[in-house]
């Protein structure tokens, strides 16, 4: 596994991004981040035991509480179920057949860029991360304003100097162990479900961010994951703390490189808003979604949620593109009074892809708000589920929420399927729900190629048209490359 | 200009064109009217080279070249432009981005450069004034809750941004109210010049009084049964079409 962070600052200007890029990505017809990276990797043998857990724990120099936290989750793991209940249909995998711990062999403690692994400079060339590719991407290279992009460090420094905290979890356990021990597992629980359960005994590696009291944070946080590594799990794990009256914007990007045998990837991320405090996540997501016969691909089964206080606010948009089987529902516990909980989507899959995914907006507090907007893409012989929970407490007087379900479909091979459920408890809740349907037609593609406009762009325009709501809540940079991603996802789809 | 011979067409099995044989010039208005059913729009279809539509027999040419074979953005690359009966939604697009792609693409297809946001802003300024668009229109979803009237404008907006060679206007004036008309007309003859041609299919004559046509055909069956300048458009409107029914036979 490779992990880094980094965080940029870029000033573009959207409409900036010609059709020309497009054009050029749309001609890759394969996946385009397929590729290989030889990295001097170091790999456990597989399987799961006891053993191994103590041994990743003590790879990463762990303290005794948090290998007994480990320890008790596979315990806890061991007895539960695989869940059934969604309608995806894959072959569930082996859990003795992966192993668990896959670190390249980096130089300790980096001060510059030159000290990184050359190989996985080139990786994040490949993947679009570098000042230059970004300039290229947005194709206004002198407008473009990019406040140095490095592997870890260049940041440091201006996020320090705020007292932000932002490093891997692992030294997150090392050099913060109150803050992590404070907070991990109070969002998922080990035992919440099987692959949390999973994620809290195995995790490798993830982020850790902490917003002091009244900081806002100055720049947009992200990280960048990726499997590289044959027959690896996955296993982030990723905890975020925003402390009373505190703002962060957080990014999460994922691609991950082509191969045949199928990938777990089984993160967990848990966000804390305090009192007052606003945290707006954000995530785009394109592991390798299987070849067009539906043969490899990544299963992401992802627990993703937050708890907000007093106030607080959490907001999560999500582009998600990859993967053959997602099974994701970022979502909200709107425990304090006036806490607000967003969920924007869009969810696109084609060839043979499935994805369940959608949100639970759990309303314990009183006047608390939630909105959900999901945009399913469904093309090819894909099937895309949205499926959420509106859960109204007793004691959350005037809670509200608003759903909103969209889906289009291409061709007539795919399905979208919508399954809202809604608990309400207390009779002041105003909850609304709205779902849609629809398909792109011939007629829509006709009228734009009589206005000179060919099939596959027309595709990209109606696309984005359907999905401009979702775009337009992401930061700029992250737009683009969602749309970029959006369009080369559903290549060739219509013929 | 367009020179279409002994055209015959099929959707879906069925015959629709059985034989139209049409030439416009530079220049020039043609009005081609007729009865429901007969062919009026196929033929609007066929010139903009929709796939749904088989020609079975006969030849089109634009700019003496056959483009029977051409796709339809190729044909709008060339510069036809149809205005549509019934202009479809597509939520989330808004009208300037459309454009936008519109104008470029064919600019691509001609070997330009993108044109540049300060030209198609004026151009956007200039066009809609003439119009009497309301620039918040413009950031609208394309088609999306427009009223009749408004669809039809922005098709019209939309030919007067791209400035084709060949307009066909299909239906312009249905669901048109009297002031709608009247702007939508007025538009179509600021646009019309010696360079470019404008073909307009209509039910009703009272669009012709404001779009003065050159020509008058009717289309029957699948055929062009008469030609004659505007007078004949007068004399379909007082006495309808059962006596061309009759001089056929």
């Amino acid at each position: 596994m490779i992990y880094c962070i980094f965080a940029y600052n870029l000033d573009v200007d959207i409409m900036a991004y010609t059709e020309e890029e497009l054009k050029k990505n749309l001609e890759t017809q394969e996946y385009e981040y397929g590729f290989y990276t030889d990295i001097d990797a170091e790999t456990f043998p597989v399987g799961l035991n006891e053993k191994i857990i103590r041994k990743i724990s003590e790879k990463k120099k762990e303290p005794k509480w948090m290998t007994e936290w480990r320890l008790e989750s596979y315990e806890a793991w061991k007895e539960m179920e695989e869940p059934d209940w969604s309608s995806l249909k894959y072959e569930k995998p082996n859990f003795q057949n992966i192993s668990y711990y896959s670190a390249p062999k980096q130089k300790p403690n980096l001060k510059s860029l030159d000290e990184v692994d050359p190989e996985l400079l080139k990786t994040f060339n490949k993947l679009g991360i570098s000042i230059d590719e970004q300039k290229r991407l947005s194709g206004v290279a002198m407008d473009v304003v990019v406040d140095s992009v490095s592997v870890a460090t260049s940041f440091k420094d201006t996020l320090s100097e705020k007292g932000i905290i932002f490093c891997s979890i692992s030294d997150a356990i090392k050099d913060h162990p109150e803050l992590v021990r404070k907070y991990i597992g109070t969002v998922v629980p080990q035992k919440d479900n099987y692959y949390a359960a999973l994620n809290s005994a195995v995790f490798s590696d993830g982020s850790f961010c902490y917003i002091p009291k009244g900081v806002k944070c100055p720049m947009e946080l992200s990280t960048y994951f990726r499997i590289n590594q044959a027959g690896t799990g996955q296993f982030e794990r990723t905890l975020l703390i925003a402390d009373k009256e505190s703002y962060v914007s957080y990014l999460e990007g994922c691609t991950a490189p082509s191969r045949d045998e199928n990938q777990l990837h089984a993160a967990v991320v848990e966000l804390i808003a305090l009192d007052d405090a606003e945290i707006k996540y954000s995530t785009v997501q394109n592991w390798y979604p299987g070849d067009k016969k539906g043969r490899g691909g990544v299963y992401n089964f992802v627990t993703k949620r937050g708890i907000c206080h007093d106030r607080a606010k959490i907001s999560w948009t999500q582009v998600e593109t990859g993967s053959a089987v997602t099974w994701k529902y970022p979502s909200c516990i709107l425990k304090g009074n006036d806490s607000i909980g967003e969920f924007y989507s869009i969810a696109v899959t084609n060839n043979f892809q499935q994805a369940d995914t959608g949100t639970k907006m759990i309303h314990l507090g009183k006047n608390t708000k939630s909105t959900i907007i999901s945009k399913g893409i469904c093309a090819g012989k894909s099937q895309g589920s949205y499926r959420g929970l509106v859960k109204i407490s007793p004691r959350a007087d005037n809670a509200r929420n608003f759903s909103q379900c969209d889906s289009l479909l291409m061709g007539n091979n795919c399905g979208a399927h919508t399954y809202p459920y809604i608990e309400a408890q207390n009779k002041t809740a105003q909850i609304e729900h709205e779902a849609t349907t629809s398909k792109i037609g011939e007629d829509q593609i006709f009228y734009c190629n009589q206005r000179g406009i060919d099939t596959e762009k027309a595709i990209a325009l109606i696309v984005n048209g359907f999905s401009a709501e979702i775009l337009n809540k992401l930061p700029m940079e992250f737009a683009v490359e969602a749309k970029k991603l959006l369009e080369i996802s559903l290549e060739g789809s219509v013929g | 200009m367009l020179e279409i011979n002994n055209l015959h067409c099929k959707i879906e099995g069925r015959s629709i064109l059985k034989g139209v044989n049409l030439k416009v010039k530079k220049g020039e208005i043609h009005a081609i009217m007729g009865p429901n059913g007969s062919g009026k729009s196929t033929l609007a279809n066929v010139i903009s080279g929709h796939e749904d539509y088989e020609v079975t027999k006969g030849n089109l040419y634009y700019k003496t070249n056959e483009i029977n074979e051409l796709s339809a953005s190729e044909r709008a690359h060339d510069g036809i432009f149809m205005s549509f009966q019934y202009p479809v939604e597509i939520p989330g697009l808004t009208v300037t981005n459309f454009i936008k792609a519109a104008i470029n693409e064919s600019r691509k297809a001609r070997g330009l450069d993108e044109m540049s946001s300060r030209e198609m802003l004026k151009k956007i300024r200039e066009k809609s004034s003439l119009l009497d668009i309301d620039t918040k229109f413009l950031s609208r979803s394309l088609n999306e809750g427009f009223s009749g009237g408004e669809k039809k404008r922005n098709e019209i907006f939309q030919m007067a941004m791209l400035e084709p060679e060949l307009a066909v206007l299909d239906e312009t004036d249905s669901g048109l109210d009297i002031d709608a008309l009247k702007i939508v007309a007025n538009g179509v003859m600021k646009f019309s010049n010696d360079d470019n041609a404008v073909v307009v299919i209509t039910h009703y004559q009272r669009l012709l009084d404001y779009i003065v046509p050159d020509f008058v055909h009717v289309i029957l069956d699948g055929k062009v049964i008469k030609s004659g300048d505007k007078s004949l458009a007068k004399k379909i409107e007082d006495k309808g079409y059962d006596w061309l029914k009759k001089e056929k036979k």
